[in-house]
């Protein structure tokens, strides 16, 4: 029986499946051209390099779709319907092709046993999976899925298919009459229903169903490249051509002119960075882990990513499109306007940096370039608030967020009373780069101080770079000053040109990230280290002793950027157990860890919006829901200011106390006077 | 119109200041100079006023360490020249700074037409009185200091000033004249780094030369220190709580809950 | 020929500053010793019947024009010249405020008397007159003697006890025709503060905030405490300019001038522009993270915390006092 021998209103099957192919795929290559032309547009990002690691991650991410089954309802569902997609849209195309083209010696894909049996199995299946996503839509969503009628005419459209093929395989087969086969797996258990139908009605049948299936396709087909949909087109590319860099470095390819001035228009953009509002699948995932939006800020990364596909949609496709202007060109009224006024600048500051929504992202989506590209915009315009401002300008001229001279840097070490190394004057093992916070904040001295005992205590061969060292830079590029985290950078790459060590250790994360992911010391650099892995190890190698353990019971919180960013998650738990600490993992821990709210340089703004509760009022509130934990362990001195007031703002002091690990070790290893 | 800046590098007072050898002035080699924060106002104010008047901003300072920076970055933010005038002009007071000034401004005597010279309205290292009224003495201008809004009416300028208490009052005066700008209309702008390591490769920085004047100071400070920590404070020690129970005995003796 | 002291009489609508006061208390303590007069110069539109209260002078020459009323200070320059060229007056107070700001230059200008700003404090020393004047944001000092006795002396506002510059005495007074320069700068009209809901001046307890207070949520904070004490909220600049307070809660240079009896200084570094405004409070109780904060200098009592801490603690031990 070929399907397609059928004559409709007097029109014979095989010239009008010619035509709905060629209307159908001339529809949607059209489109896609239009959209690949555009984003040729935008600006040039190099994702075309190491072929094979991207290979490697593409089979990880999109045939195995491994972050698909972090949410665990949708996990196996979308699992399932994925590659039940894969299976039906190559057989699609085997049956249009043997359909167009008759005298090809192939038999249509369903006239295969096996292939027919996989279609049925898999139609079973993902009827059940989209009945899951049905139920989840309806009556257990998840905050911030984009419940749409696109979503739920797509749901709709691929059970279409898959009753087609079932009910299809169904009449053939009543059609063809005697003993089911091994692949009627399923239509051998319908056919019943059909007994009393005659061959010829059933063949009617057969064919109307492969019809109605390549219809519904060939409706797909011209549907999906203008609906969300268009994410099962594109986020395999997206994948592919995702970042494979470190994440914790915004470096791009080409000079910091072309990225410093940031992005105001598509055209600014990258072709990477548009892709993404197509691959995206508005399925909220970034906005439920993102801290900002939880706490009621405006950000939400899942509308930055789709407000600029709004923006990119309303202005590349407009006539005369190649003549858009570029940024710099702030519109009427002198505000600067983002992705064509869609993006707020109080969206584009609410952001922590705090990596949660990438980590989610099933298809590796990029919302902090995105943001920070935005950020870089307004910077450029100067409509920065004037907190961050004073704070650009303290960091210039100062080299420190304090507003203190520099020269006041390294006196904590004169006020304890400590001898420390001159990095600058002698060779030392390891150089600590000690940071802002710890330098300057009077609250945070003390475990500074501690953190140098230890290193003396274990014999650690260490030193500083006193009054040369400078703001490492992490959060000023964060906050889109480009310009301003290129001084910083060089001034301290210079001063630790002219040192001699073997390795940097750090007390904060963030200076963590910058020196190992963005200051590429001319070719192979030092190792870089926070403290943590230091400690872990001279605790490992029984350089310090523990002489007494803490019989504490408590819990860590992983800083954003020593787990998520750069996966150091181990250290700090080896140091725990070492101090014999009763560790109680938080909820959300290691990866999952929710951010304390000071990144990307909000610990330097206000807040314009009346907030429900800050990310680490939350955070405590957590901490504190977890039975007989006392204390509350950080690795990060911003972790440590903003805990200690979350914990007064929530009115929970006496119950949790907010301690670094420092802390705890010097209490461990502490010899007795 | 021609809107001049006059700029003018001043101790930071962001550390301790130290006292020269000689006990009778600042020790220029330790203390770090920086521009003064009402200069950042004057310059805003005369960038606003070329943006929605026209007319074209020039940036004056006396040479002096670090002062390079401070012209780039107002060439950055968007005056159209910087000039520097050349010399040592350590122990220049203000009466000699205008008098310098007011040669390079105003050569033939006074201001050429359509020239309007703003500048801080009070420094605070300023032992000998203000810059803007000396200058505007020597160019024969109009002066008003304080200012805190500028308005071109006509050919002259309506300014706010402000008094004490919230009062403030408004001028009129003719061009071409001296402004002591307190604050600008709008805070100081913002200038990325970026634009102005840009404009320290593309921009130049013009020199001017002009004769020191014979005193440069007509006051002679006879020594210069440091306040005593006299009638300092007594201090509460403790935790927040422990500081709160002191303040409410304080209060408490004196009658005052 | 040098001798006598002139004072430039400061008014504004009317109304005799308080820095006339604190000059002419000034003026009749050098005065005295110097054993020389002291002359106050007033001048302005229909200000004769002002002159009566500057009895703490010798004598008053009164410059009476509607054209001196906010005259530019070249005029006023003018007018002083002629006042101390008249009384023989080697050593000129101005008061250093926004109103005769430029009179002491210019008239220096003129007349080739030093002028010297920022003067704190003003002695004689072996017969020489010395003058102190506070520079760089209240961290230096320098000291100036005036050759012969003669110059300009700018008064810091505050710096001097104003009561002494008050007298029952009633002075002679001549009216001294002046010739008046026409003013370069026309005066338009006065812009009132608006009228805030609190007047705090009239307040006998302040809680002064600054930048410690970190954002404008925490005002909250301090309103409560102010609640609970029975006073107000006024601010340092940096909250004023944020906005985060109307203008009419400022205080100091720019601002009010409050001499409550407890001042709560907040988070305020205490600059000397900030100072100028409270400086004559009864009771100052500074808390500062800052332990070299300049506002500990001239405070009563002061702590070195967070603001953010004591607040709230304050606010409860106040309240739970006065139940």
């Amino acid at each position: 029986m070929d399907p397609v021998s059928i004559n409709l209103l007097g029109l014979p099957g095989r010239p009008l499946l010619w035509l709905l192919a060629v209307v159908c795929f001339g529809v949607f290559g059209w489109r896609m051209w239009q959209i690949v032309s555009r984003l040729r547009q935008a600006k040039p990002q190099n994702r075309f390099d190491r072929w094979p690691d991207r290979v490697a991650h593409f089979i990880q991410n999109v045939l195995l779709q491994k972050r698909i089954f972090n949410e665990r309802a949708i996990g196996w569902p979308h699992f399932l319907i994925f590659w039940g997609f894969v299976l039906y849209a190559t057989c699609f195309n085997w049956a249009l092709v043997k359909g167009l083209f008759p005298f090809l010696p192939i038999p249509y894909p369903d006239e295969v046993g096996l292939i027919g049996a996989l279609l049925e199995v898999f139609g079973v299946i993902v009827l059940a999976a989209l009945l899951v996503a049905v139920a989840r839509r309806l009556f257990f969503p998840p905050p911030r899925l984009h419940l749409s009628l696109d979503a739920n005419l797509i749901l709709g459209l691929i059970g279409v298919l898959m009753v087609s093929t079932l009910l299809g395989r169904t009449f053939a087969l009543v059609t063809e009459g005697g003993q089911a086969h091994w692949h009627h797996l399923i239509s051998g258990l319908l056919r019943p229903a059909f007994s009393s139908m005659t061959k010829d009605t059933a063949e009617g049948w057969a064919k109307a169903m492969w019809w109605a299936h390549m219809l519904g396709v060939f409706t797909f087909l011209c549907y999906l490249p203008f609906s969300k949909h268009l994410h099962l087109m594109i986020s395999p590319f997206n994948v592919f051509f995702g970042n494979l860099r470190p994440a914790g470095s915004l470096d791009a390819p080409g000079t910091s002119d072309d990225y410093g001035a940031g992005a105001a228009v598509w055209k600014d953009f990258t072709w990477k960075q548009l892709l993404c509002g197509y691959s995206c699948a508005e399925c909220g995932r970034c906005d439920r882990a993102c801290p900002a939006q939880n706490s009621g800020y405006a950000l939400s990364p899942q509308d930055i990513v789709q407000k600029v596909k709004h923006h990119f949609e309303q202005e590349a496709f407009r006539q005369g499109a190649g003549t858009a202007t570029s940024s710099g060109v702030p519109a009427e009224g002198g505000e600067p306007r983002l992705a064509g006024g869609l993006v707020t600048p109080a969206e584009v500051w609410a952001c922590t940096t705090c990596m949660a929504c990438m980590d989610c992202c099933a298809v590796w989506n990029e919302q902090i370039p995105l943001i920070v590209q935005m950020r870089r915009h307004l910077v450029g315009q100067g409509a920065v608030d004037r907190g961050v401002q004073d704070m650009l300008d303290k960091l210039n001229r100062y080299g420190n967020s304090f507003g203190k001279s520099d020269r006041m840097r390294a006196r904590w070490v004169q006020t304890a009373g400590l001898k420390i190394k001159d990095a600058r004057k002698e060779p030392v093992d390891y150089l600590w780069f000690v940071g802002d916070y710890a330098s300057f904040d009077p609250r945070l001295a003390d475990i500074t101080v501690k953190t140098a005992k230890i290193f003396q205590a274990a014999g650690l061969d260490f030193g500083l770079l006193y009054e040369a060292e400078r703001n490492a830079g992490n959060d000023v590029r964060r906050i889109g000053e480009e310009g301003l985290f290129e001084v910083l950078r060089e001034k301290n790459l210079q001063a630790l040109g002219k040192a001699q060590f073997k390795r940097l250790v750090t007390t904060d994360p963030h200076t963590y990230n910058t020196l190992k992911n963005e200051y590429h010391f001319n070719g192979s650099g030092p190792e870089v280290l926070h403290y943590t892995e230091v400690i872990a190890q001279l605790l490992a190698d029984g350089k310090l002793a523990v002489k007494k353990k803490l019989g504490l019971r408590a819990t860590y919180h992983d800083p954003c950027y020593l787990g998520r960013y750069n996966g150091v998650y181990d250290p700090p738990r080896q140091i725990l157990r070492a101090l014999g600490v009763d560790l109680v993992e938080m909820p959300r821990h290691h990866n999952k860890s929710y951010c304390c709210g000071a990144g990307g340089g909000r610990i330097w703004m206000e807040d314009t919006e009346k907030i429900q509760e800050r990310p680490a009022e939350n955070r405590i509130r957590e901490a504190v829901a977890l039975p007989e934990v006392k204390a509350f362990l950080v690795a990060c001195p911003k972790d440590i200011a903003m805990f200690r007031d979350a914990v007064k703002t929530t009115g929970n002091e006496g119950k949790i106390a907010v301690k670094d690990i420092a802390e705890l070790v010097w209490e461990a290893v502490e010899r007795e006077a | 119109m021609n809107y001049y800046v006059l700029l003018k590098m001043v101790p930071d007072t962001v550390e301790e200041l130290e006292i020269a050898p000689d006990g009778k002035a600042l020790d220029l080699e330790i203390n770090r100079l920086k521009l003064a924060d009402s200069d950042e106002h004057a310059i805003e104010q005369a960038l606003l006023l070329k943006e929605k008047h026209g007319g074209e901003v020039t940036v004056v300072a006396l040479e002096a360490p670090d002062v390079d920076d401070a012209l780039f970055t107002a060439l950055a933010k968007g005056a159209n020249r910087a000039i520097k005038i050349a010399g040592d002009w350590a122990g220049l007071q203000s009466l000699g700074a205008a008098k310098v000034m007011a040669a390079y401004l105003a050569p033939g005597g006074q201001l050429p037409a359509e020239t309007v010279v703003l500048l801080r309205s009070q420094a605070y290292d300023d032992l000998e009185g203000e810059v803007g009224p000396a200058l505007a003495e020597l160019v024969k201008a109009p002066f008003v200091g304080v200012v805190t809004s500028v308005t071109p009416e006509g050919g002259k300028l309506r300014v706010l000033k402000e008094f004490a208490g919230g009062l403030r009052g408004e001028f009129v005066l003719p061009v071409p004249c001296v402004l002591g700008i307190q604050s600008a209309e709008k805070p100081p702008r913002y200038v990325p780094i970026a634009k102005v390591r840009a404009t320290q490769k593309t921009a130049k920085i013009e020199t001017a030369e002009v004769a020191a004047p014979e005193k440069p100071a007509v006051v002679e400070v006879e020594r210069m220190y440091k306040p005593e920590a006299a009638g300092r404070a007594q201090m509460f020690e403790g935790s927040p709580e422990e500081v709160a129970d002191q303040v409410v005995e304080v209060l408490a003796q004196n009658s005052l809950i | 020929m040098s001798n006598g002291i002139l004072v430039l009489v400061e008014q504004v609508k009317g109304e005799i500053s308080e820095i006339t006061y604190e000059m002419l208390g000034l003026g009749r303590r050098l005065a005295d010793e110097l054993k020389v007069p002291l002359t106050a110069a007033l001048t302005g539109g229909g200000v004769a019947g002002l002159a009566g209260q500057l009895g703490a002078a010798d004598k008053v020459l009164v410059v009476d024009s509607p054209a001196l009323n906010m005259a530019p200070a070249a005029t006023l320059a003018g007018v002083a010249g002629a006042a101390a060229a008249q009384c023989q007056a080697g050593l000129v107070l101005v008061g250093g405020t926004n109103v005769s700001l430029g009179i002491g230059t210019i008239l220096s200008l003129r007349t080739g008397l030093p002028y010297v700003n920022f003067c704190k404090a003003v002695k004689v020393e072996n017969g020489a007159v010395v003058a102190t004047s506070l520079l760089c944001g209240g961290k230096i000092l320098s000291d100036v003697k005036l050759a012969e006795n003669r110059g300009i002396l700018s008064i810091y506002p505050g710096a001097f006890p104003a009561e002494a510059g008050k007298s029952d005495k009633s002075p002679t007074v001549e009216t001294l025709a002046a010739p008046v320069e026409a003013p370069a700068v026309e005066f338009a009209k006065f812009i009132e503060p608006e009228t805030g809901d609190v007047d705090i001046t009239k307040q006998d307890i302040l809680v002064a905030v600054g930048r410690g207070i970190q954002s404008q949520d925490n005002l909250a904070l301090a309103e409560e405490l102010a609640q609970a004490l029975g006073g107000a909220v006024c601010a340092s600049r940096p909250v004023i300019d944020q906005n985060w307070l109307p203008l009419s809660r400022q205080v100091g240079k720019s601002g009010m001038s409050v001499k409550p009896r407890l001042y709560l200084a907040l988070g305020i570094s205490g600059a000397p522009e900030h100072w100028e405004g409270m400086q004559g409070s009864r009771l100052i109780i500074s808390i500062n993270t800052d332990p070299k904060a300049p506002i500990f200098e001239g405070s009563h009592y002061g702590a070195c915390a967070d603001v953010l801490d004591v607040i709230p603690a304050l606010t409860e031990k106040v309240r739970a006092r006065k139940a």
